[in-house]
């Protein structure tokens, strides 16, 4: 912790008042009612398209909010992971197999009350551990607290375990993924083959029995 | 940096992201036509029709704006500004000449291009799902799979850059430049620049506008001065992709008389990338999707992952 609370600043309860805030903060507290907004507009339209890009709008807030914070690195991973991979994919997947334009009412599952109880649930934990963890203390922004060669430090210096293992994690979820996807029948199909373009006879003709 | 310091570098941001696609389109219609054994075109403007795409931009304009009546409307509407806007603000951190010639100095540069960049598919999505078209979802549903075939090579080779320089801010990496890594990165270029060229949807990877399958993918149902927009943003991301290559992989505004025509180190470098990307074009028949895939999967990543670990041993070797 040390490096970068030497950097941040103390955490002692400072004497200052939250009832002189400034620029800073009162820009952190609108995009925050943003991205609450957005990201409450996300989970109750029922269009599913329209959801999807709610989220882009809730996770680029996200991304001010580090931005303001001074985390300027996270920030740019947030964009790059969430909104240009992520919700990318989403839009894919819905584009893929349906996404009308209009109201869907069948994509609802009768689900609500559960989905509500357990995202209230969440958020109330979330909230009461933040707060209990940080109270009134305050960090102090104006030093380098968020640069990429600080984060990378600290990363791989006092967190390399736990980034270790989520490393491991991803590639047991990409080799999950690639274990699903492969065919059960071994392929006895004569599918065409990527890459390559069969002349002659159309596919749909039975070929080989097996190319691979 | 104060008020008048932060005006100037907004507005020459915003002239040279207003000309300098024009350039790169008009010299588009020359090169192809003396290519193709033509000469493109020739009365507007006078000399060598220079106003031809001044011309085209007016006739844009004065068109209508059609929105499909199954369209949705905002989507359909906000698409071409999701497209354009992120090239904007990438250019403000390409850095031109040395001494801070530069827009905006970003320090983790080279994922705040990668980041912004990306967005941009988010536009041609938006498009061709609210156009309410098949042929729109078919260019749409092709961009989102272009972007699994070019964004990890992009990033990989992108990485290699910044592990020889030391640092991921963009000056800082023209700073740390020498020569010798034109050939120490020669590998990591061609793959940036050809998953960059799949990122823009030039040809021979035009697969989501493919004009003889799908009209023009995602832009099909667009007129006026939106498809006007969607155009533009093509040719600022050949601007934006070649600036980027040149500041990455050929030293930016390194060269003789670098004090003072670094600047034009930059451009000249931008523009004969450019050159290249509009003679591929010209040359090379389009590719499949699933092509596109292979090639990416089996060639430019292994690639990448090479470069990444050529770059590592010799960074160790020499340090």
């Amino acid at each position: 912790m040390s490096t970068l609370l030497a950097a941040a600043g103390s955490l002692e309860p400072a004497a200052r008042s939250y009832l002189s805030p400034t620029g800073q903060e009162i820009v952190f507290l609108l995009v925050g009612v943003l991205v609450l907004g957005a990201a409450v507009v996300s989970v109750t339209t029922r269009q599913l398209v329209h959801a999807a890009l709610w989220l882009v709008v809730a996770l680029g807030g996200l991304a001010v909010e580090f931005l303001l914070l001074t985390a300027e690195f996270v920030a740019w991973v947030q964009v790059l992971v969430y909104l240009g991979s992520v919700v990318v994919l989403v839009l894919f997947g819905l584009m893929l197999t349906r996404a009308p334009i209009g109201r869907s009412p069948e994509a609802d599952s009768g689900n609500r009350p559960a989905a509500l109880a357990v995202g209230a649930a969440s958020a109330a934990t979330l909230v009461t551990l933040v707060v209990d963890a940080f109270r009134s203390s305050w960090i102090d922004l104006s030093g380098a607290a968020g640069t990429t060669r600080l984060t990378g430090e600290y990363l791989f210096s006092h967190w390399v375990l736990p980034f270790e293992a989520l490393s491991v994690l991803l590639l047991a979820a990409l080799v999950g993924a690639i274990v699903l996807s492969r065919s059960k029948d071994g392929g006895t199909d004569a599918r065409p083959r990527a890459g390559k373009l069969r002349t002659g006879r159309p596919s749909a003709a039975p070929t080989k029995p097996k190319e691979r | 940096m104060n008020l008048l310091d932060t005006l100037l570098r907004c507005v020459g941001t915003l002239v040279a992201f207003l000309v300098l696609p024009l350039v790169v389109g008009q010299t588009e219609h020359k090169v192809m036509a003396h290519m193709q054994g033509r000469l493109g075109p020739m009365y507007a403007g006078g000399f060598h029709g220079w106003a031809q795409l001044v011309a085209d931009g007016v006739k844009f304009v004065q068109k209508e704006n059609v929105v499909p009546a199954g369209a949705d409307r905002r989507v359909f509407q906000l698409a071409p500004a999701v497209a354009l806007l992120p090239y904007l603000l990438v250019l403000l951190v390409i850095p031109v000449g040395p001494d801070g010639m530069v827009g905006q100095v970003v320090d983790a540069g080279i994922f705040f291009v990668l980041a912004v960049m990306g967005i941009g598919v988010l536009g041609s999505l938006m498009a061709g799902w609210a156009s309410a078209n098949k042929f729109s979802l078919l260019g749409a549903l092709r961009t989102a799979a272009q972007l699994m075939s070019y964004e990890l090579p992009m990033l990989l080779a992108a990485a290699s850059v910044a592990m020889a320089a030391g640092t991921v801010s963009l000056p800082g990496i023209v700073d740390a430049f020498h020569w010798w890594w034109v050939p120490w990165q020669l590998i990591g270029a061609f793959v940036f620049f050809t998953a960059g060229l799949a990122e823009l949807q030039r040809p021979p990877f035009d697969m989501p506008v493919a004009d003889s399958e799908i009209i023009f993918g995602a832009f099909t149902e667009y007129t006026g001065l939106r498809f006007a927009l969607f155009l533009l943003s093509e040719y600022a991301g050949i601007v934006v992709l070649c600036g980027l290559t040149t500041v990455l992989f050929l030293g930016g505004w390194h060269g003789p008389f670098e004090d003072d025509l670094g600047w034009l180190w930059t451009l000249v470098k931008t523009f004969a990338l450019a050159f290249v990307v509009l003679w591929l074009r010209v040359t090379y028949p389009r590719l499949r999707e699933d092509q596109l895939m292979r090639f990416a999967w089996t060639v430019l990543i292994p690639l990448a992952l090479a470069q990444l670990a050529l770059t590592g041993i010799i960074k160790v070797a020499i340090s």
